[in-house]
């Protein structure tokens, strides 16, 4: 094992090596990042070294599943941010501020509201029911085969959508930051995520994630004071000098074109609300704490860093727009040549990488650098371990088992399995997506995340009337609903497909999907009137008492 | 869990006063937090401008402040239901599992 780890750290650091060997070609556009090679390098060594020490503490299903459930609140807290914060929120909400100004902070608003929510009518109940997965939960009262086959087909979905979004920006930035070819950037992330989630299962990933989440928040926050000093801490001289350089003036002060019809801002809200509350990984965080009282603490905590984080990003936003805007050191010759205006090299989404050159030099640059690719790893086990896990304990332990005996270390031989087939999957898919328009991929998870996971979920919990027959439905219908509405709307109809009006006019499905889901939900379980679903609706109240009380909960293991 | 333990907890006046507060508390919270975000959103929609009024003599508009707003709101929100919910609720629910002997 150890030897093994080393190994893969010594593949990875002539893997480096050899791709800073191989930019020489283009070094103008991209020169050697050392100090961000340097310090990705420490952090790589230092979370194999966790995963080591992780994989000699991960002996059961539990401790590979939820690190034994010994997760203290606040270490949940900083994860469950961690995996919140992902490259793409970082980098994409701040280079939305940079763009639009106030319109990024819309989109923040919209991010964390649903924590809250979550913390109060869901958190205690998830942890009360479940054991590892939220299809525990779902499939607590209801028919086992039927809701894990829904739950798992969800929960992949999301997860394979999502890796294709990590996968497919981790192999762009890398080589944008690091100057590393995109296949080796992609191969290097899946390898360094395989490693972590089969060897060290949720201990080493929680880590990772935590690990992150500190360096994260402490590089935005230096970025963010940095910013601010130069204008001695005034806000009003700061947004005053951001206005007098953007070419749209004071219009980035205020809310602009991002949402512009009322359909749209609710659905997107939806979206993000439910989606969040739907998404396998996160739900899965709920169970690596002792009980219900540190699941409440975690989303507290949780919401408190993703709430200051995201007030960091619109402040490294501004401080983009001032510091990196209109500086020749970042314009993009080449693109200014042909489409005029001031592009940044990289896109929007590299102004916070820009500011943080501008801010600290190519120390903090190499830093940052390091930090957005940490952001990736760690976001990407945490989506791998929930996908494995819906694999092995859904599936194989309780669909396609039928003897009803689960043995535990044939159930963890196939999550590790599954672990390495979702990270060679996801390879493949980044490789394969490298020059596809992925912009409706993360809108389209958090789509099937609330309109599937989430309305089964939910009522499972709340409604004592909800049947096996009921959830399927409905659970089936709104993820269909879902995914055709959104090949049907403006971003994949005629952005990609290259037609010139959608047959669905939103961007963003939720409003629909979620309402046909919880409709069709309640439509089915009220005419059902079968044994089975009788028998469902009397055991509810069973059910009731454990996630009112934590009578029959989960515990943590003793080590 | 056995009918007869299910029925002797649903009777329980302890349990009813616990599931009853309980929910009503989570639900009263859910709702603040719920109009507070859609009343955003709605202004958003239907009047932008509103959220692009200055403050003063400044640059900074109102939306800005309001948007830091709702987030602390938000965090705030969080601390007051986790601090009610790890005392008053997980105390009554503690005594519950007394009365019924399961011990801790």
């Amino acid at each position: 094992m150890k030897k093994f780890l080393f190994l893969s750290l010594f593949i990875g650091l002539s893997a480096l090596v050899y791709g800073a060997g191989a930019i020489e070609g283009e070094i103008e556009k991209q020169p050697l990042n050392i100090s961000a090679i340097i310090m990705f390098l420490i952090f790589v060594s230092g979370t194999l070294g966790i995963t080591y020490w992780a994989a000699k503490r991960t002996k059961t299903a539990k401790d590979f599943y939820t690190a034994g459930g010994g997760i203290t609140g606040f270490q949940n807290g900083m994860a469950i941010a961690g995996d919140y914060m992902s490259a793409a929120s970082f980098l994409g909400i701040s280079g939305l501020v940079y763009l639009a100004g106030y319109d990024g902070l819309i989109y923040s608003i919209g991010f964390l509201v649903g924590w809250p929510i979550i913390l109060f009518l869901i958190s205690e109940r998830l942890r009360n029911l479940g054991k590892y997965t939220f299809a525990d939960v779902a499939a607590y009262r209801l028919r086992q085969t039927p809701i894990r086959t829904l739950a798992a087909f969800g929960s992949i979905a999301t997860v394979i959508l999502y890796l294709i979004a990590q996968m497919v920006g981790a192999g762009k930035l890398i080589q944008l930051l690091f100057g590393l070819p995109y296949e080796l950037a992609v191969v290097l992330v899946g390898t360094l995520m395989i490693l972590y989630v089969t060897f060290g299962g949720m201990l080493a990933t929680t880590w990772v994630q935590i690990i992150k989440a500190v360096l994260l928040l402490s590089g935005a926050t230096f970025m963010a004071l940095a910013v601010l000093s130069q204008f001695d801490f005034s806000l009003n001289a700061m947004f005053a000098k951001a206005i007098e350089v953007h070419d749209k003036g004071e219009a980035i002060m205020a809310p602009g074109g991002l949402v512009s019809d009322p359909i749209s801002a609710i659905s997107l809200g939806i979206a993000l609300m439910f989606g969040t509350a739907g998404l396998p990984h996160i739900l899965m965080r709920f169970f690596t704490v002792s009980d219900a009282k540190e699941a409440r603490k975690s989303v507290f905590y949780a919401t408190g860093f993703i709430g200051y984080f995201y007030i960091l990003t619109f402040i490294i936003g501004f401080g983009a727009i001032i510091m990196v805007l209109n500086n020749p050191e970042y314009l993009d010759l080449a693109k200014q040549a042909i489409s005029g205006g001031s592009p940044i090299l990289g896109g929007k989404n590299m102004a916070a990488i820009h500011l943080s050159h501008a801010v600290g030099g190519n120390f903090f640059l190499g830093f940052i650098s390091a930090v957005a690719f940490a952001t990736i790893l760690a976001v990407v086990s945490g989506l791998t371990l929930a996908g494995a896990s819906a694999i092995s304990h859904d599936l194989y332990a309780n669909v396609f088992n039928k003897s009803g005996e689960v043995d535990e270390a044939k159930e963890m031989r196939v999550s590790k399995i599954a672990t390495v087939g979702l990270g060679i999957l996801a390879i493949i898919l980044g490789i394969a997506f490298e020059q596809q328009n992925i912009a409706f991929v993360v809108g389209l998870a958090f789509a099937i995340a609330a309109s599937a996971n989430f309305p089964v979920l939910f009522l499972s919990m709340f409604w004592s009337k909800l049947t096996t027959r009921g959830a399927v439905y409905g659970g089936s219908l709104g993820l269909a609903t879902a995914i055709i509405l959104v090949i049907l709307g403006p971003i994949v109809w005629v952005d990609i497909l290259g037609n010139a009006e959608a047959i669905f006019p939103y961007k963003y499905p939720a409003l629909f999907s979620v309402t046909v889901a919880f409709v069709t939900i309640w439509l089915i379980s009220i005419t059902d009137n079968s044994q089975g679903a009788k028998d469902e609706i009397k055991a509810y109240d069973a059910q009731d008492i454990r996630s009112q009380t934590g009578i029959g909960a989960e515990g943590a293991s003793s080590h | 869990m056995t009918q007869e333990t299910v029925e002797r907890i649903k009777n329980n006046p302890k349990y009813q006063k616990l599931v009853t507060e309980r929910s009503r508390f989570a639900w009263t919270l859910s709702i603040i937090m719920l109009v507070i975000y859609y009343a955003f959103i709605m202004v958003i929609a239907f009047k932008p401008a509103l959220l692009g009024i200055k403050m003063g003599m400044g640059v900074i508009t109102i939306g800005i402040p309001i948007g830091v707003a709702i987030i602390v709101i938000a965090f705030a929100l969080a601390g007051i239901y986790v601090n009610r919910a790890n005392g008053v609720y997980d105390q009554l629910s503690q005594e519950i599992r007394d009365e019924l002997g399961e011990g801790a």
